[in-house]
């Protein structure tokens, strides 16, 4: 089991809540996947309360945890301003720190982010930074406060998959004790499978199930790639070789001629 | 008074925030407010004095990634 923040979470799927067809095939999806928790955000209330009302309700409904984000947060101030806003609305301390530093590649801003953490940390928030493979970044987070990490595999919403496995395999081995969620990029059940073979605790993704032609059957094709990534990682898997090894035992073979 | 709500200049006849979130129809535990970039939690809107020219957001649960 996976436990983040003293939390024992019951999936290692967080799903996010945007750009499903309605909020009706949401509900669908989450049901269908089971998520630890789903991702959700604040926005500008522009219609006597009625903004966005039909998908708070169904997320209401779902009883599932929130994690909500500070996505679009360009310095650390606003992402702080943010996170305390949200933890009135959504009545949770867990936060999604995100800090963007370029509008095209939506990269994180780490130095935002760390002095974001810092303070968020001391005001007793528990951080979850959105974040580089970049491993002196990710002591600073560790020292800022943070207990988890979540680095980004490739561009948000890119559907790209791990664009470089050797530097998530360097972060899994570095922080040993450090719940690792990927958090971006993701695009296929298979590349979950892969990040989750290779030790990470979790993956954090939206695009890839709110975009698919069936976001129910895809979510729940994430949910299944998950659970196997990490039976493969729990049960050893084995290590490349150069050369052919026979499968069929070679001992007691019959000669022909 | 004027006010900029939401980035959009608005004239209301609120002088305190929970006076403003009523005036705009609001569901006062929906939604969070921020004044001049600072958050205003929701027990305090009602001593919150609002003034000419002040920024308000006001924030509500919305889908996110």
């Amino acid at each position: 089991m996976l436990t983040i923040y003293g939390k024992t979470l019951s999936s290692r799927l967080f799903l996010g809540t945007a750009q499903y067809p309605s909020p009706a095939i949401l509900a669908d999806a989450a049901r269908a996947s089971n998520p630890a928790m789903l991702t959700v955000s604040l926005r500008r209330e522009m219609a006597g309360g009625q903004t966005g009302s039909g998908f708070w309700d169904v997320v209401r409904e779902l009883g599932i945890d929130l994690l909500p984000n500070t996505a679009g947060c360009h310095s650390a101030k606003e992402a702080i301003t943010t996170a305390q806003m949200a933890r009135e609305l959504f009545g949770t301390d867990w936060i999604k720190l995100e800090v963007i530093g370029h509008h095209d590649m939506l990269q994180p801003d780490v130095f935002g982010l760390v002095e974001a953490a810092r303070a968020l940390s001391a005001e007793g928030f528990k951080v979850f930074p959105y974040t580089t493979t970049d491993i002196g970044v990710a002591e600073r987070l560790l020292e800022a406060g943070c207990e988890v990490l979540m680095p980004w595999c490739a561009p948000i919403g890119s559907a790209r998959g791990p664009q470089d496995v050797q530097a998530l395999k360097s972060m899994r081995g570095y922080f040993p004790d450090v719940p690792l969620v990927v958090d971006a990029g993701l695009g296929r059940p298979s590349h979950a499978m892969t990040v989750l073979e290779h030790g990470y605790d979790a993956v954090l993704l939206n695009t890839a199930v709110a975009g698919a032609d069936d976001p129910v059957g895809m979510a729940r094709a994430f949910a299944l790639a998950v659970d196997a990534g990490r039976l493969a990682f729990e049960s050893g898997m084995l290590e490349p070789r150069d050369m052919a090894v026979p499968s069929t035992p070679t001992f007691g073979m019959a000669e022909f001629s | 008074m004027k006010l900029i709500i939401n980035g959009c200049e608005a004239q209301v006849s609120a002088t305190r925030l929970d006076a403003l979130i009523r005036e705009l129809d609001h569901q006062d535990q929906w939604v969070a407010t921020a004044v001049n970039g600072t958050m205003v939690p929701r027990d305090r809107r009602d001593a919150h004095a609002l003034k000419e020219g002040d920024r308000v957001e006001i924030l509500s649960p919305m889908q996110g990634g």
